[in-house]
């Protein structure tokens, strides 16, 4: 246990000497945390769009108007001709254009219809998708309150927004961020620190000594749980007192959970470093290998439950996906254990995985 | 230049003997740009319902079916406690309650008008304002269509109607593949540029072979132009790789001139590359140059406008995107493979591009030194 200590110890010192690693593990989550907190969101705010409308009347104006003022679009400018339309995009300001067929009023007069046509840039599929459903929904808006009094009939909405009513992005955000984060980070500084020792040769000075591989691994690991923790609870504080992202369940769970993801991306690293020599392989594996998949599988951006079925498998075995599942759950619907105990338990289960493949991997020789 | 031929050959036999690099550089980001391009859709497919339906009215049943038939929604469960409903929520089974009130259709003939209730999961609140538009629309043609059986055609008559067509160009189906494909294939091509060359110097200082080249008459310059070259046609290499599987795969419009394309691409691969050397020039160890790399990249890539998009960022925050490299290539790979702009549409983004390099170089020129 002593000597345990002291290699603890010796771990500590390694990463306290190096103080510019320190302050990029501690400044990046607080600086990326505010920095997609204020900067990520998938609202539409002041989309440029272009207009063409030729007949210039009462009406159309007031549509235009609604449009314009609802704060989701702005207007880069008026067409002339539908011609330009292909222009406007082509330079890529302008994301949707709106056309007003000629003498827009005067039909909806006489025949009661008229007819708007709405194009979007679908260069960019989801803003152009977003873009005609809320036009839309402003043109059907501005139709009810013209059409209010003379409705026999009328279902009326009323929504509400459960966990989330402004419908804030940093609510996907900061779990996201923190499910990816975590995991980078653990499983890349154990994975270099351990291919470290191996590259610079003193890890043969490790494996001579009396301590057992086990009490090197986990003397290696040791310090990163209590890092990587530290870094759980910077961005979980930051999100609370920054952003206002509640947490409505219990802090003791989530952060008990954070530990178990925590100790599932330590032993992730351990096994990169016990199948990799060099820091440079171990690091290409962790990044190339995982970044990427955490970013898109996880749910962080993309809601799984909307890809293709096949994807969906390969999004059952990203451990980041029931972490983001574990804290959403906990921190905004307050749920508690018996919500989140199958996730809880798949992350367990790939925390044993990975350790039980590192110690069969484990190698006492290094050649 | 017979020294920087020199340099070249050394780089890429140490790429090419790395026998455990060599997939993670060619084979993962393929395999990658295969599995993920499918992962990126915000279409809302299928919007898990459960109906609370406490009124049991044949207006209500009609309401219901409305959602029933539409290809968006999916009705999981249907209930006369809310409680339950809500439970289920939380389990995350369903995405939305619709609840009808009791004495609903009563109050409809009655008043004219009546409520039912969306309650909707909005953790996701892109996904959440989605669901509330389909829902509102159904509403909408559900109102219009009772409007019309049950009063006289004169009332109708005062009744106007816009319709609204819409269409969208350069990807009238909305395939997302086509969208993802360029994305994530720049995406690829930038972390294994960031990073083989963000490690590059600092591994041989760590290591301490720098040293042996320190003491060689190669100059700077030299030395910088072959730790780049090699890297740069791997790069090259990957996304003409990448494309013709899109092109096969997924059959990805190629709209504008492919030179164009690789003439920005050896123009921001240029970037990238110099930013990770400087980025081991001021870096002392692989860990350090790792983490700084793993820093710069997440930033790049969650503001490059793939994921969401830099309208709709703080006006602060589009400032700051300009020296965001990834943020201009993205748009000009975009621009020209799917809308087929010409060098005139890209051409402030690719001079942009081209400042970019010329600093970045310098400054990993003036940064490295001979002499530690």
């Amino acid at each position: 246990m002593k000597r345990f200590r002291g290699f603890v110890i010796k771990e500590f010192y390694h990463i306290f000497r190096d103080y510019r690693t320190l302050l990029i593990l501690f400044g990046m989550p607080a600086v990326q945390l505010m920095l997609f907190g204020y900067v990520l969101t998938n609202e539409i705010k002041d989309a440029k769009i272009a207009i063409y409308d030729p007949s210039k009347d009462v009406v159309t104006r007031k549509i235009s108007d609604k449009i314009l003022s609802s704060g989701y679009f702005i207007l880069e400018r008026n067409l002339n001709s539908v011609a330009e339309i292909d222009p406007a995009f082509r330079q890529g300001e302008v994301k949707l254009a709106i056309i007003y067929e000629p003498g827009f009023s005067q039909k909806l007069e006489k025949t009661g219809k008229a007819r708007i046509q709405l194009i979007g840039d679908a260069s960019d599929p989801n803003t152009a998708n977003m873009l005609v459903n809320y036009a839309t929904g402003i043109i059907n808006n501005y139709l009810v309150s013209m059409n209010a009094q003379k409705m026999p009939v009328q279902i009326i909405p009323e929504v509400k927004m459960m966990y989330n009513e402004e419908l804030k992005g940093v609510y996907m955000f900061v779990p996201g961020l923190m499910a990816m984060l975590l995991m980078l980070i653990s499983a890349l500084m154990t994975s270099l620190s351990i291919t470290k020792e191996k590259e610079l040769g003193t890890m043969e000075l490790l494996l001579v000594s009396p301590m057992r591989p086990s009490q090197i691994i986990i003397g290696k690991v040791f310090p990163y749980v209590f890092l990587a923790f530290i870094d759980a609870c910077i961005i979980l504080g930051l999100g609370n007192l920054v952003f206002g992202m509640p947490i409505m369940g219990s802090i003791s769970l989530l952060l008990l959970e954070s530990f178990l993801y925590i100790c599932m991306a330590l032993s992730l690293g351990i096994l990169i470093s016990n199948i990799t020599n060099s820091q440079q392989v171990a690091m290409m594996l962790s990044l190339v290998v995982l970044m990427l998949p955490t970013i898109l599988l996880s749910g962080f951006i993309f809601p799984v439950e909307n890809m293709p079925m096949i994807l969906q498998v390969f999004c059952h075995l990203m451990p980041p996906k029931y972490y983001i599942i574990i804290v959403k759950s906990i921190m905004l619907q307050g749920n508690g254990f018996i919500y989140v105990w199958h996730e809880t338990l798949i992350l367990i289960g790939f925390t044993i995985l990975f350790l039980a493949l590192s110690i069969k991997k484990f190698n006492i020789r290094l050649t | 230049m017979r020294t920087i031929l020199y340099i070249i050959q050394k780089e890429f036999l140490q790429v090419f003997r790395n026998k455990s690099m060599l997939p993670i550089i060619f084979v993962v980001p393929i395999v990658q740009l295969i599995i993920l391009v499918n992962a990126a859709t915000y279409e809302m497919k299928h919007i898990r319902v459960s109906v609370v339906d406490l009124d049991l009215s044949g207006t209500s049943r009609k309401l219901v079916s409305k959602f029933q038939g539409s290809p968006f929604y999916i009705i999981r469960s249907t209930s006369f406690s809310y409680a339950k409903a809500e439970d289920e929520m939380k389990k995350g089974n369903i995405d939305m309650i619709l609840q009808i009130p009791a004495k609903f259709e009563k109050k409809l003939l009655k008043e004219g008008s009546a409520k039912v209730q969306f309650v909707i999961n909005a953790i996701n609140g892109q996904s959440a304002g989605l669901t509330n538009a389909y829902s509102t629309m159904i509403l909408i043609d559900y109102n219009r269509e009772v409007g019309l059986e049950s009063t006289n055609p004169a009332v109708m008559a005062g009744i106007r109607s816009i319709q609204t067509d819409y269409s969208y160009w350069y990807n009238p189906k909305l395939n997302y593949k086509t969208y993802m494909v360029p994305g994530i294939l720049v995406l690829l091509i930038t972390i294994i540029g960031l990073l083989l060359s963000g490690m590059n110097i600092v591994r041989e200082m760590e290591i301490g072979t720098i040293e042996q080249i320190n003491v060689t008459p190669i100059n700077k310059i030299q030395f910088i132009a072959g730790k780049l070259t090699p890297f740069w046609i791997i790069g090259l290499f990957e996304l003409a790789f990448g494309l013709i599987i899109g092109k096969l795969l997924f059959n990805i419009p190629m709209e504008g001139s492919l030179a164009l394309i690789f003439l920005s691409a050896s123009v921001y691969l240029f970037v990238i590359l110099s930013f990770g050397l400087l980025i081991s020039t001021i870096t002392h160890t692989q860990q350090q140059a790792m983490l700084v790399s793993f820093f710069f990249m997440v930033v790049f890539i969650l503001m490059s406008g793939l994921f969401t998009s830099i309208e709709s960022m703080p006006h602060w925050a589009q400032i700051l995107d300009r020296l965001n490299p990834l943020m201009y290539f993205m748009k000009i790979m975009r621009m020209v493979l799917l809308k087929g702009s010409g060098f005139a549409d890209i051409s402030p983004h690719f001079w942009s591009l081209v400042v970019y390099a010329v600093c970045i170089v310098s400054l990993a020129i003036l940064r490295y030194r001979k002499v530690s």
